[in-house]
């Protein structure tokens, strides 16, 4: 624990406390997703998450990129849908960026984010203001970085963040769909909340709540 | 919720086992979760997977045999099936002439498939990728995720698969299926909603006198609700769009394919087919084969939907050719 960088162990209590999270919210989710997708986001993503739960103690203490990649492989082969291989290349973009490194500090932090964002872009081709988790992700991720560039805090940069993100979610509500399934609702997925912008700032929540901890 | 299931985490698994039990001679079940053609993989065939997610039984699982899939990959119910299954069915299937995926148009699906079809090629196999975007309720663009694959899959799969059972190369399959693809046009609708067992509550509620019109197979509400006309009327609704979007026009020769939902008997997808004959017969388009009855369903959703493919004669040919699996059967 420390307040100025992530460790190993950080990384593993985030991933507990977001499967913890994400149990919780399983059924919030879902109803979600129901009024505009498939109905299933909650349960993919618990399980997924569950799954990461159990490949945590195989991995080689200190090696955060190992954990990342290894969380994302996990998620790729559990969660299916549009969420497995978009979580899975934010993960994975994260570990390789952490490759080499015993701890992230804010800067690397906010470098890690941008690398997994900027993957779920090109894996997914949507853009901002398309009704998607890159609607809560991008807005934070710009937060983070504007907050570490100005000396802030880690932990002030990364609230502001979670923050920004909660924004950006709750934006979504208006919004039409442009990717994914609820855009084949056109007009009818406005009024809704995006499910994945959701569970981003669920995720981004829990970064909040184990990093940069005194 | 009301089911004939045990426990909701289990649908998917006991499913399966069930239909392995059920057709011993046809399938087996290979790791993770893939049902693979007993015979796979034959030497010099190309071999065609397809994969989706469950609660459209029979597809895709029940397409899996002679003439038709080589493999097939069930996700949870509704969500995409995950790499590891797509690239364990292309292992298991390929007889050294290279893997075709027949995927259809879902984020989900067409990211998982891709990120599989990488990790096969780095292992050596060839494998090319046709996607079905048949459903014409929804506008196709360049910045939304496009139509959705629907009925015209189902046509695909045999069709493709005929061909690949009579020894065409890679090149010739995948052209084969993009030719399905160009010819295909599907439209749905629901008379109700269905629940996703874990879940737990029906997707949507839809009132006794409403219906929803332009639905996928997801059990997600349609492009518009609307109040409950008649079969005929109902028909007329699906059909003009789908003649207009090909445009299938005076002389062409199609295959008309009237699907249900799950939950909708074949009583009354016959009233439904009855009334689309007439509808193109008065356009002079000529039904000249047909398939009716539950064959890419939406869980006990109650409703249907029409799909129409121009033929031509090498997809006529292909239609005809013997198919053995266990949910399509004919000229064995």
């Amino acid at each position: 624990m420390s307040t100025a960088s992530i460790a190993f162990d950080d990384v593993v209590a985030w991933f507990n406390l977001a499967a913890e999270r994400l149990r919780e919210a399983r059924g919030y989710l879902t109803d979600l997703d129901s009024a505009i997708g498939d109905a299933d986001h909650g349960t993919n993503m618990d399980r997924g998450f569950q799954a990461v739960l159990t490949i945590l103690p195989t991995v080689p203490a200190g090696d955060i990129a190992a954990l990342y990649k290894g969380a994302g492989r996990k998620i790729l082969s559990t969660v299916g849908g549009a969420s497995g291989p978009l979580y899975y290349t934010f993960m994975d973009r994260i570990g390789k960026t952490a490759e080499g490194k015993a701890e992230l500090s804010g800067a690397d932090f906010a470098t890690a984010l941008e690398a997994g964002i900027a993957g779920i872009q090109e894996r997914g081709k949507a853009e901002p203001g398309d009704k998607t988790m890159l609607d809560a992700l991008i807005p934070a991720r710009d937060a983070l970085r504007a907050g570490i560039d100005r000396g802030a805090a880690p932990a002030d940069a990364l609230a502001a963040a979670v923050e920004a993100a909660e924004q950006g979610m709750l934006a979504t509500i208006p919004l039409v769909a442009r990717k994914g399934r609820a855009s084949y609702l056109g007009e009818r997925s406005a009024g809704h909340q995006d499910p994945g912008a959701t569970s981003s700032h669920l995720l981004l929540q829990a970064m909040a709540d184990t990093f940069f901890r005194p | 919720m009301k089911k004939l299931i045990n426990t909701p985490e289990d649908v998917v698994d006991q499913a399966l086992a069930g239909m392995i039990a059920a057709h011993p001679g046809y399938i087996r079940v290979e790791e993770p979760n893939i049902v693979v053609r007993m015979d796979a993989p034959r030497p010099g065939k190309v071999g065609v997977i397809s994969g989706g997610g469950s609660g459209h039984e029979p597809m895709h699982g029940g397409f899996v045999g002679m003439g038709m899939l080589d493999a097939a990959c069930p996700g949870a119910v509704f969500t995409s099936p995950v790499p590891d299954q797509m690239l364990a069915a292309t292992k298991a299937v390929n007889g050294g002439a290279g893997v075709l995926h027949i995927v259809k148009n879902y984020t989900g699906d067409i990211m998982n498939f891709e990120i599989a079809a990488e990790m096969a090629r780095d292992e050596g196999i060839e494998v090319t990728a046709v996607v079905i975007a048949d459903d014409v309720a929804v506008k196709d663009s360049l910045y939304t995720a496009g139509r959705r694959g629907v009925g015209g899959t189902v046509l695909a799969e045999k069709i493709v698969g005929a061909a690949a059972e009579a020894g065409a190369d890679i090149a010739t399959v995948t052209a084969l299926c993009q030719k399905v693809q160009d010819n295909v046009r599907s439209m749905g609708m629901a008379l109700t909603s269905c629940t996703v067992p874990a879940a737990g509550k029906p997707t949507f509620e839809l009132g006794d006198d409403e219906m929803e019109i332009g639905i996928g197979i997801h059990g997600e509400p349609g492009r518009t609700r609307m109040k409950l006309a008649t079969a005929d009327e109902i028909t007329e609704m699906l059909a003009g769009p789908i003649l207009d979007d090909l445009p299938f026009k005076a002389g062409d020769e199609v295959l008309a394919f009237v699907n249900g939902m799950g939950g909708t008997p074949l009583v009354e997808l016959y009233i439904v087919f009855n009334k689309l004959a007439q509808i193109c017969e008065a356009r002079g388009v000529k039904i000249t084969r047909s398939l009716v009855g539950n064959y890419i369903t939406s869980l006990e959703m109650a409703g249907c939907s029409i799909t129409l493919l121009k033929l031509d004669e090498e997809l006529t040919k292909y239609w005809d050719a013997p198919v053995n699996t266990p949910a399509l059967r004919w000229g064995v």
